[in-house]
């Protein structure tokens, strides 16, 4: 890989534009409407033909301030025509921005037949050329779009933290926002001129198509692994300046691997966003699939330990330290458990993982360890048929299989309180010791 | 605040969606100091009054005052617990930060919410019995628990006048008890509560004031007056009541 200062700042630019997105893309996530994203970056496009045929230039303050008024223009039209049109979010959407993109299109064509606006260019944008029109500001001499995309990313930042708490109230309950004085429709079309601006300045670099993925993806990541604001935000922009990183390093390395020419920085950047979204969907702390998985499988591997540890503690009360072969294990309590092959079969495994049990001559016998680990969970099991019977009233036929339930989700500070309920105690509703 | 002015006055209230009435014709004038309930029957329009007299709905017509001022200018006197499904329980926010969101007007446009409001916010949850819950994230939190610290957050904003739409869908019987607690001591406190209910078998037991309400205001007064079955009759039978005043009126005219 041959890395050039025009890597270097292709990262930066796409960097920018991510984490600008991804700052306000956030909001509109939270907001539940992501789509707006897609319906402001295709509605800017007859602002940025009207600034042309003003000005004649296709760069700068006008371009992005008409840009910005129809950005906040179609998400007015998009209200207006729900509420008039008794339309849901989706169609309205779907009318305003195709309509306000054709005609955008149709100035363009009509205006600025000489304008270089390749479609490649507006659907992938173009970060490779980014380095190649540069601009002075003070000694330094950097790329305009860098230029550009810091300021943007500036006043998102400012935006963001002066109206983080009004933000906060009305994404989450504009109704309350309203009754308490803050202006819903105001916050409302301030997020949405930051929308337009920032999909303007990132439009450039990563395209129509694209932007609305630096919009969208980074806040569902977040939203996998965040419970509050703050840090969603955090992980929203770190996700899309990881993904510039990535992507533009996969951009021109893994293509070349396998024989081809190196790819579209933007496209490698989606991708690879996308890919850290199935990987927080996967394993995200305690919402990842995989993890839920893996919880409910550690349930009960804990379960069917737990079960094998309260028979054998059962059978050496008659028989002390004899232990249970696997036909006994079947027959003696009849337990449901114990009825089921497979159960009892991973219960003995695991329990003699554990070294919990160990097996002689065909019959499981309980260790030291597992005495005291058994002796736990049939005291705690009688503790709770004492507690149903003595505070829930049960009867003694219906006591067993609530006890055997609860048993196995008994933690310390749960087991503590029982035993401080049942100080005095030394025996269950039957009669037998607690061990 | 003038004392002797009604704690709501509402005069030809009218909401119509769409062209569609709603509510007709509302007047209401409801003194301070009371817990008052707001019946009807499912699409009575309940919700409806609430939000238009929250400036959340667009009025038709009508006039509404609070304490003898226009509700505009008494914004600040104004509590609102919106219903529980209106808002996304997954927004990553904890149950202290949503009751601080009741400070937000005290704390004042592009300030910080400081470690003195959150002591504020952290008070209202206790009263609540919410305190140890109070940095786990909302949607962590049962029904019941949800309802609590919407609750709280109204709290906080320290109101003479609380709308509460439908507190107690949904939530579990010690959550209920401990909401009615809530709304009696803020009575003792002087404050008026307006709330949306569903179950009339605690109508009597729960509020001194009752609004029952099927489009128009059928019958308004303290709630040992108004809750008779006549006027049940005339709020939950509503059309058929309407038909029956109908064929009268056209009967009236012609004879």
């Amino acid at each position: 890989m041959i890395w050039t200062s025009l890597d270097s700042w292709i990262v930066i630019a796409a960097a920018l534009a991510g984490a600008s997105a991804a700052l306000v893309g956030a909001f509109l996530v939270l907001e539940k409407m992501s789509m707006m994203g897609d319906a402001i970056s295709h509605a800017v496009l007859p602002g940025i033909a009207i600034a042309f045929i003003l000005t004649g230039s296709r760069v700068g303050g006008p371009v992005l301030v008409g840009a910005a008024g129809f950005g906040v223009l179609a998400s007015m039209l998009v209200h207006v025509v729900r509420r008039s049109g008794r339309l849901d979010d989706g169609a309205a959407m779907g009318v305003v921005f195709t309509v306000l993109f054709a005609v955008g299109l149709i100035l363009i064509e009509q205006a600025a037949r000489h304008v270089d606006i390749h479609p490649d260019h507006v659907l992938f944008g173009s970060v490779e050329l980014v380095p190649l029109t540069v601009v002075e500001i003070g000694s330094m001499v950097i790329p305009r779009g860098v230029a550009v995309l810091a300021v943007v990313l500036f006043v998102d930042l400012v935006v963001v933290i002066l109206f983080f708490k009004e933000l906060r109230l009305v994404t989450f309950d504009p109704a309350l926002a309203t009754t308490l004085g803050f202006n819903a429709t105001w916050l409302h079309y301030l997020l949405m001129t930051l929308v337009a601006l920032t999909t303007v300045a990132a439009f450039e670099v990563v395209g129509s198509i694209l932007v609305i993925a630096m919009l969208v993806v980074p806040g569902a990541i977040a939203h996998l692994l965040t419970r509050r604001l703050a840090p969603f935000l955090l992980v929203s922009v770190a996700s899309a300046v990881l993904a510039a990183a990535i992507g533009h390093v996969a951009a021109i390395t893994v293509p070349l691997r396998f024989g081809f020419e190196d790819t579209n920085t933007a496209g490698a950047m989606a991708t690879v966003l996308g890919l850290l979204f199935f990987t927080a969907l996967l394993v995200a702390p305690e919402r990842g699939l995989l993890t839920r998985a893996w919880t409910m499988l550690a349930r009960r591997m804990i379960v069917r330990t737990q079960d094998v540890l309260g028979l054998l503690a059962r059978a050496s009360e008659r028989s002390d330290g004899d232990g249970l072969s696997v036909n006994e294990f079947r027959t003696v309590h009849r337990s449901p458990f114990a009825a089921r092959a497979t159960g009892l079969r991973v219960g003995l495994m695991l329990s003699r993982i554990r070294g919990f049990v160990r097996r002689e001559h065909g019959r499981y016998r309980l260790t030291e360890r597992g005495r005291a680990a058994a002796r736990r969970v049939l005291r705690v099991h009688r503790l709770w048929e004492r507690f149903f019977h003595d505070v829930g009233k049960v009867g003694l036929i219906d006591l067993h299989p609530a006890a055997d339930y609860l048993e196995h989700y008994t933690d310390a500070e749960l087991r503590d309180e029982l035993e401080k309920e049942f100080a005095g105690t030394d025996t269950d509703p039957r009669g037998n010791p607690l061990p | 605040m003038q004392h002797d002015a009604p704690a709501l006055h509402i005069r030809d209230l009218t909401v119509a969606y769409h062209r569609k009435p709603v509510l007709w014709d509302v007047d209401l004038d409801v003194p301070p100091s009371v817990v008052a309930g707001i019946v009807g029957p499912n699409g009575a329009g309940k919700s409806t009054l609430i939000k238009a007299v929250l400036d959340l709905v667009p009025r038709t017509s009508g006039v509404v005052e609070v304490f003898g001022r226009p509700y505009r200018r008494q914004r600040r006197l104004v509590g609102y617990v919106p219903q529980r499904e209106t808002v996304d329980w997954d927004y990553p926010i904890n149950a202290l930060e949503l009751v601080a969101m009741g400070l937000y007007r005290i704390i004042g446009w592009c300030r910080p919410v400081t470690a003195a409001y959150r002591t504020r916010a952290l008070e209202a949850l206790e009263e609540v019995g919410m305190a140890e819950f109070a940095h786990r994230q909302i949607s962590r939190l049962s029904g019941g628990q949800q309802q609590r610290i919407f609750l709280a957050r109204a709290l906080v904003q320290d109101a003479d006048v609380y709308f509460m739409d439908e507190p107690f869908a949904g939530v579990d019987a010690g959550t209920e008890k401990a909401i009615i607690a809530i709304l009696q001591r803020l009575r003792e406190r002087g404050k008026t509560v307006f709330v949306v209910h569903h179950d009339l078998e605690t109508v009597r037991e729960y509020f001194d004031y009752l609004v029952m309400l099927n489009m128009r205001v059928v019958a308004a007064g303290p709630a040992r007056d108004v809750f008779t079955s006549e006027n049940l009759k005339r709020t939950y039978g509503g059309r058929l009541t309407l038909l029956d005043r109908a064929v009268d009126a056209i009967g009236g005219s012609s004879s």
